[in-house]
């Protein structure tokens, strides 16, 4: 079965987009992340859409489903490389990815999720003393 | 061109990029027609049951224009207002296909009958 390659770069799965996706082979991409976020615990994903020519609903949906499922499974979702004309017609469609972060390119976006990944390490663990009462 | 599968949106999608590049139409006028097109052909294949597009060259004096019409035997569209306003979608999606599809093109028209189905007939002009 088609299937579009998972790469993972430490606490990073990498995913470039390089066909014309069909909506099946979209749908596919969204089960296969959830399922690499939890067998490798990976920390973020970016998704590198600059070979996409176009970006129509279905597939900005499918970019919303990623994001929105990487969140809840404590990962998060950087989208880079879009395309100026991808860019202009998405505002035309009217859609205007929301909960999705985007960056200009690889490696913007992968300073953007390190970034933030080390940020939300950073946070002190809450101790269980503090539940209580 | 028939719409079956969503294997066949990928081959709208190339023959139009294919024809509105032969027209000269520019990248951003290129990505807003196949990017229509494939919302009006996906439209097509969830809520039309399938059916089928018409590439057509047109010409209006000294000016050149791509024309596609989708032609479905589905239930039809009852209401086309309500299909046309943005969020409103009587499936999954998003509800941005029909009135998505009409600003990203000049010309825009729907024929729709209950029981019978569906022609929407858009034109973008060079």
């Amino acid at each position: 079965m088609e299937r579009i390659p998972i790469l993972r770069m430490g606490k990073v799965l990498l995913v470039t987009i390089q066909v014309d996706m069909h909506d099946q082979l979209a749908v596919t991409l969204q089960d296969d992340l959830t399922a690499r976020i939890v067998d490798s615990g990976a920390r973020g994903v970016l998704i590198d859409i600059s070979s996409l020519e176009v970006v129509d609903s279905f597939i900005g949906r499918i970019l919303g489903n990623i994001a929105t499922m990487s969140r809840v499974l404590d990962a998060q979702t950087v989208v880079v490389g879009m395309q100026p004309a991808v860019a202009i017609t998405l505002v035309e469609l009217g859609m205007s990815l929301p909960g999705i972060r985007t960056a200009l390119n690889v490696e913007k976006g992968m300073a953007l999720l390190q970034a933030s990944i080390e940020a939300d390490d950073a946070v002190p663990e809450v101790p269980d003393a503090s539940l209580e009462d | 061109m028939p719409i079956r599968s969503s294997q066949d949106l990928v081959l709208v999608r190339q023959a139009v990029r294919t024809w509105s590049a032969e027209l000269k139409f520019s990248l951003v006028e290129q990505t807003k027609m196949v990017t229509a097109a494939s919302e009006l052909a996906r439209n097509t294949l969830d809520y039309g049951n399938g059916g089928e597009v018409t590439l057509q060259v047109v010409q209006e004096g000294l000016r050149k224009g791509l024309r596609l019409s989708f032609e479905d035997r589905g239930p039809g569209i009852p209401d086309i207002e309500l299909a046309l306003r943005d969020g409103y979608t009587s499936g999954g999606g998003m509800g941005l296909g029909l009135g998505g599809a009409r600003r990203l093109v000049n010309e825009f028209d729907i024929v729709s009958k209950v029981g019978e189905g569906t022609r929407v007939t858009v034109t973008r002009w060079k």
